[in-house]
C-alpha cells in the first residue's frame, strides 16, 4: 500500500483496507516506538485557527520521532494580515518542511492547499468540513478497545447536525458492518446528506431523541459538546445546551461493556464522576492522537511502507 | 420526424441546433450561452409540438458551435436537450447532453465559506445524483442540490 507523499485531506479519500491499514500501523508504532523514526524531517505546523489537542498531539508525535517542527499557533503574526492568499504560504511552507499540518477556518482549504504543495497535507480541520486525522484516532480508540468494528452498534449523542467528527466517523464507520444510533434533539439532526450516503451503502441505522431509549442496545457512545459557536442566538443554545448528560444514573441502563467516548473538550455532557468508571475513554482516546499521527506522518514521510 | 420538419422551417447553413429543452427551460439556455448579446443569427422557439415533452422550447444558432464546456453547461440547466451540429444544410451529428461526472469550473460553490469563494480557485464537482441533479464539491464536500446551483 503506497502512502508515502500522499496527503490526508478527508476521510473519503480512504478505502476500508486504507484505514485498517493506517490502523495497524498506529498499532506498532505505540508497540514499539522508535525515537529516531524521522530525524531529519521538518513538519511545518500550520494553525490558521487556534487549536489545543491537534497541534500539541501532531507536534508531540512528531517530536517524539525525533523530527522537527516549525509553524504558527495563530494566523495573527503571519503575512497572512498582510493579506497573502494561502496558496502562497503554502508554496512558501513547501520549501521549509517535509510535511505541512494546517488548520484553517475555510471549508476546503485543505485540498486546496494540498494542491499547491509538493510535500504532502496532512489537514488538521478545514472549518465544519474534515478532521480526518481524529476520525482515524477515533476508529483507532474502537479498535483498540472492542477488539473489532464489525458487528457493533455505535451511538452517537448530542450535535449531530454540526459535528464534524461525527459525520467523518459516521462516513468512515459506513466501510464495516455497523449499525448506528443517532441520539439529538430534532433541531440538531444528522443532516440528510448523510444520511443517503449511509443508505447508498446499506448501513442499517435508527434516529432517536431520547436517549434512554437507545443507550441499552450500545457498544460504543461518541457524545458530543452542543457548540455555542453554532448558535447565532444564546437562547436558542441554551435550550439545547444540556439536553443530553451522561451521569451515574445511566448505569442501570447501558451494557456492562459500553465505551463512552467524547472528542473533547466537553462542558456538561459527561459528568467527571463517570471519569474513573470502566465506561470512560475519552481521555484514552484523546491520548491515541499520538500514535495515530505519528502512524500518518511516518507513512507520509515513507520512513514506514 | 418532428426534428427534420422543424429543421426545415428555418434551416441555418453551419451552426447549433439545440431541440428537446423543456419549455420552461428555453431562456435559461439562451443566458447560459449569452445569446442575448450575441451577433449570431439565433433562432428561439418556445411552445412547439413535441411528441416527447408535449411542448418544447429550441434554440439554433447560426455560426456557432459549443464547446465542451458549453454543452456540459447546458446539460446541467436543460438535461433533456439534444444538440445538432449543422454543416452545410445537414445534421452533421446529434447527441442528447449528458451530465457529467465530474463538473470542473463552470458552477459556483453555493457554500459562502468554501476556499472556492475565497481565494482564486477552479471549482470542481462530483455528480453524485443525476435525478434529481445533486453535486458535491472537491473541495469543501458540501452537497448542493439543482436548486441551489450557480453558474460561475
Amino acid at each position: 500500500m503506497e502512502f508515502k507523499n500522499r496527503d490526508i485531506i478527508s476521510i473519503r479519500d480512504f478505502s476500508k483496507d486504507e484505514i485498517l491499514y493506517v490502523l495497524k500501523t498506529a498499532a506498532r508504532v505505540e508497540k514499539r516506538p522508535n525515537p529516531s523514526l524521522l530525524r531529519g524531517k521538518v513538519m511545518a505546523s500550520l494553525f490558521f485557527e487556534p487549536s489545543t489537542r491537534t497541534r500539541l498531539s501532531f507536534e508531540s508525535a512528531m517530536t517524539r520521532l525525533g523530527g522537527e517542527v516549525i509553524g504558527f499557533a495563530e494566523p495573527d503574526n503571519t503575512s497572512l494580515k498582510k493579506g497573502e492568499t494561502l496558496w502562497d504560504t503554502i508554496k512558501m511552507a513547501e520549501k521549509y518542511a517535509d510535511v505541512i499540518v494546517m488548520r484553517h477556518p475555510v471549508e476546503g482549504a485543505a485540498r486546496h492547499a494540498a494542491e499547491a504543495a509538493s510535500v504532502p497535507v496532512i489537514n488538521g480541520g478545514d472549518g465544519a468540513n474534515q478532521h480526518p486525522t481524529q476520525t482515524m484516532l477515533d476508529l483507532y480508540t474502537i479498535m483498540k478497545s472492542k477488539g473489532k468494528i464489525d458487528g457493533l452498534n455505535i451511538g452517537f449523542l448530542g450535535d449531530l447536525k454540526y459535528g464534524r467528527t461525527v459525520h467523518s466517523l459516521a462516513i468512515a464507520l459506513s466501510h464495516f458492518r455497523t449499525s448506528l444510533y443517532f441520539i439529538s434533539p430534532e433541531a440538531l439532526k444528522m443532516p440528510d446528506s448523510y444520511l443517503e450516503e449511509l443508505d447508498g451503502k446499506g448501513i442499517k441505522y435508527y434516529e432517536e431523541s431520547d436517549m434512554l431509549k437507545a443507550i441499552g442496545r450500545l457498544d460504543v457512545l461518541y457524545a458530543t459538546r452542543i457548540q455555542k459557536e453554532r448558535f447565532p442566538d444564546p437562547l436558542e443554545y441554551k435550550k439545547y445546551a444540556g439536553v443530553y448528560k451522561l451521569d451515574k444514573t445511566i448505569i442501570p441502563h447501558v451494557k456492562p461493556s459500553l465505551k463512552i467516548m467524547h472528542p473533547l473538550p466537553r462542558v456538561d455532557e459527561i459528568n467527571p464522576e463517570l471519569d474513573g468508571t470502566p465506561y470512560a475513554l475519552y481521555f484514552e482516546q484523546a491520548g491515541n492522537g499520538i500514535p495515530v499521527r505519528q502512524a500518518l506522518l511516518s507513512l507520509v514521510l515513507g520512513r514506514i511502507k | 420526424m418532428t426534428g427534420e420538419k422543424t429543421l426545415q422551417i428555418s434551416a441555418i447553413k453551419d451552426g447549433t441546433v439545440i431541440d428537446h429543452i423543456s419549455t420552461a427551460n428555453t431562456f435559461k439556455v439562451l443566458d447560459l450561452l449569452n445569446l442575448r448579446s450575441s451577433e449570431n443569427l439565433v433562432t428561439v422557439g418556445m411552445n412547439l409540438e413535441s411528441r416527447k415533452l408535449g411542448k418544447k422550447g429550441l434554440v439554433k444558432i447560426g455560426g456557432r458551435f459549443l464547446t465542451k464546456q458549453e454543452v456540459d453547461k447546458i446539460s446541467l440547466v436543460a438535461p433533456e436537450a439534444n444538440i445538432n451540429i449543422i454543416k452545410d444544410y445537414e445534421v452533421k451529428k446529434k447527441f442528447s447532453v449528458e451530465i457529467p461526472d465530474i463538473i470542473q469550473g463552470i458552477i459556483k460553490c453555493a457554500n459562502t465559506n468554501c476556499i472556492t469563494n475565497k481565494e482564486p480557485a477552479k471549482t470542481k464537482f462530483q455528480v453524485v445524483s443525476r435525478n434529481p441533479l445533486k453535486v458535491r464539491c472537491h473541495y469543501c464536500e458540501r452537497v448542493v442540490g439543482k436548486e441551489n446551483i450557480e453558474m460561475a
